[in-house]
């Protein structure tokens, strides 16, 4: 039994090894071993066209893990006193929204931006005055890969900060309230603090799901590129292991966020 | 109604009540938590409100807190209405029965945290003196950087009890607060909440289910059934004169005799037993007439009942006796318990304190003897 676990773990596990380890070879060729060197991750940091790639990248996974925790953390306490069939239908959508594939939820948006686009642009053009110069035109890009994504990652956010909140004691509002606190201060003094580590951990998450996404991104990107979409392009012209140490560099920052998470959603008590 | 913004003479006029409730109802959708009750709670003293689980105690508690809005009728506080005024800007502080201790706060900030929402906040060192009287009160000083998970339950309550009396209420709520402790430390704590109560002069008003609780605590007690309130009074009023069968079911033992009223007048009753005996009884204080006819019960507390020997003589005052057969003898130490059985009158028990042992030594299970009680010692009250 043990063996055969042993086998499925090596078939999952053998081709990331093989990318981590090649990111390390001195050669230029991606099939033979050369030694051991540092130089590629070194390249890879140095090119303009990574760095760019790696600025849009972190733009859009912070701004997408600030505003999903945010509009979370929203639902999460809202829907706390929401019961009965509008609880329902609201929890169906949330797990519906999770389970939606990539591609479909990729060719969503982009045809809601575009719809959206095409409407608000004439719009736009026919308010402007004309003292502010030519009318500005929205087109796809930072913009809509942050909205896309914080579409993408709210639900998430909403079922993992919720679970925090169901965890928390009832009383201890009333305790802050029945203390003179106001309704508001009670959420920033008592609740806040109480539900904390799950919206970091929701943020931490959905900064790895944000960061790592090229399906949704590589839809609604416009002109722009993020890094995975950066991987995908240089990798039609061949595998470098200029592009393993990219892998490399983006498995360990995710697998950090990962375990942080993890970590803050398993030491409650 | 009164206005609400009540002058002095209204204000003198029911400002000996801490808390009063005027015909106050409240629903929970269909369901009537708490049905056209009225209570008043004298400044300054010890008040339980004592019953079984659904009773509507705990209501009354989080409608005087404010956590509820009546559905109909007014919660007044020294005669000011309190209906619309939310929680967190009424003179009263409440103990949770899980404590509800804010957990990332140390003890310090828990007991602090009432002040420090005032403005203007209080300056540092006040706060920090204030802080340690508090802990002093609860006798654990030097508690201040504890955290909250290194404290133990009994801790635990004297922390949460700083953290509400250091704002000085007009009224301290208690929600089953020793439900959580063991027995020991619930005895403790009881005389503990009692002489602090004194020491710090302001009302109590104790939510319960444990009536050992409510009567050793209390100066006085609202029992309540079914989301009403169905006698207040002090510990010893309700024991010696309950208005019905349920009071004095639930406040102290009683033997119950039931049966259908064959004679009654202002002062007493007459029942008559499924197997003919006839037992009369006067009415408690304040307690329902009966009317021949209806279904009737005698109560006798087991104090009241006197057994002796077959050989011996009636003792004098005792005007009624049955025989019976002893099954049971419990020693309690400064009494005995016996259990007997009769033909006549079912099961009976018997409270003999030590000082009138004389008698009643050497009888033990098995033994056959007569039993008794004087006529007046009884109470006659509809069988609920």
């Amino acid at each position: 039994m043990r063996f055969y676990a042993l086998l499925v773990y090596l078939f999952l596990y053998i081709p990331i090894g093989i990318i981590v380890l090649f990111s390390f070879n001195a050669g230029r060729h991606a099939s033979e071993l050369q030694g051991f060197s540092i130089k590629w991750f070194g390249i890879a940091l140095s090119n303009p066209f990574v760095m760019e790639a790696l600025k849009t990248s972190l733009i859009v996974a912070g701004t997408t893990a600030l505003l999903s925790s945010i509009m979370g953390t929203m639902a999460a306490l809202g829907l706390q006193n929401v019961r009965g069939i509008v609880r329902m239908i609201f929890d169906s959508l949330i797990y519906i929204a999770i389970m939606i594939p990539g591609i479909v939820f990729g060719i969503a948006t982009l045809v809601a931006l575009a719809t959206a686009l095409d409407f608000i642009n004439p719009m736009l053009k026919n308010i402007w005055p004309i003292i502010l110069g030519e009318a500005p035109r929205l087109k796809l890009g930072l913009i809509s890969i942050i909205s896309a994504h914080t579409l993408w990652t709210t639900a998430l956010a909403t079922v993992i900060i919720r679970a925090r909140v169901q965890g928390m004691d009832r009383s201890l509002i009333e305790a802050s309230i029945d203390l003179y606190a106001t309704p508001w201060r009670t959420f920033y003094q008592v609740t806040l603090p109480q539900i904390f580590p799950g919206i970091l951990a929701a943020a931490l998450l959905n900064f790895t799901l944000s960061f790592d996404d090229f399906i949704i991104a590589f839809f609604v990107a416009g002109g722009r590129t993020t890094l995975p979409i950066y991987v995908f392009a240089s990798i039609r012209r061949g595998i470098t292991p200029e592009i393993n140490a990219i892998a490399t560099m983006m498995l360990i920052v995710s697998l950090t966020l990962l375990f942080t998470s993890q970590g803050l959603l398993r030491k409650r008590k | 109604m009164e206005p609400k913004n009540t002058d002095l003479s209204t204000t003198n006029n029911h400002g000996d009540f801490d808390i009063e409730f005027i015909n106050v109802t409240k629903h929970y959708g269909d369901v009537v938590a708490l049905n056209d009750t009225n209570l008043k709670i004298p400044r300054g003293s010890f008040h339980s409100l004592l019953g079984p689980s659904g009773c509507g105690k705990t209501t009354s508690l989080r409608l005087i807190a404010g956590f509820e809005q009546p559905t109909s009728g007014d919660v007044r506080h020294r005669g000011v209405s309190m209906v619309g005024i939310p929680a967190y800007k009424r003179p009263v502080n409440m103990v949770f029965q899980h404590y509800a201790p804010f957990p990332h706060l140390n003890v310090e900030e828990n007991i602090s945290y009432g002040p420090r929402q005032r403005s203007p906040k209080p300056p540092k060192q006040e706060l920090k003196k204030l802080v340690g009287e508090m802990l002093e009160l609860v006798r654990l000083p030097g508690f201040q950087n504890r955290r909250i998970w290194q404290l133990s339950g009994g801790q635990l309550q004297r922390i949460v009890l700083a953290r509400a009396l250091i704002n000085r209420p007009a009224v301290l709520l208690l929600d089953e607060p020793l439900a959580a402790l063991d027995r020991k430390l619930r005895r403790e704590m009881q005389m503990e909440l009692q002489s602090l109560q004194r020491e710090v002069g302001i009302t109590f008003v104790l939510v319960t289910h444990d009536q050992e609780e409510a009567l050793s605590m209390s100066d006085t007690i609202s029992i309540m059934r079914d989301g009403g309130i169905v006698q207040t009074g002090t510990p010893s009023e309700l024991y010696d004169t309950p208005v019905d069968r349920y009071v004095a079911d639930f406040v102290g033992e009683s033997n119950f005799f039931s049966g259908i009223v064959s004679a009654a007048d202002s002062a007493q009753a007459t029942i008559q037993t499924k197997t003919e005996i006839s037992l009369t009884a006067p009415y408690p204080e304040g307690g329902k007439h009966l009317t021949i006819g209806q279904r009737g019960a005698i109560a006798v507390r087991p104090e009241m009942v006197l057994i002796w020997p077959l050989t011996h003589e009636q003792p004098k005052d005792i005007d009624f006796s049955v025989k019976g057969r002893i099954t049971n003898r419990i020693y309690l130490g400064h009494q005995a318990e016996f259990r007997v059985v009769t033909d006549s009158l079912g099961e009976i028990l018997a409270r003999i304190p030590k000082t009138a042992e004389a008698v009643t030594r050497d009888l033990a299970p098995g033994d056959e003897i007569l039993l008794g009680w004087q006529w007046n010692f009884g109470l006659a009250m509809p069988d609920a």
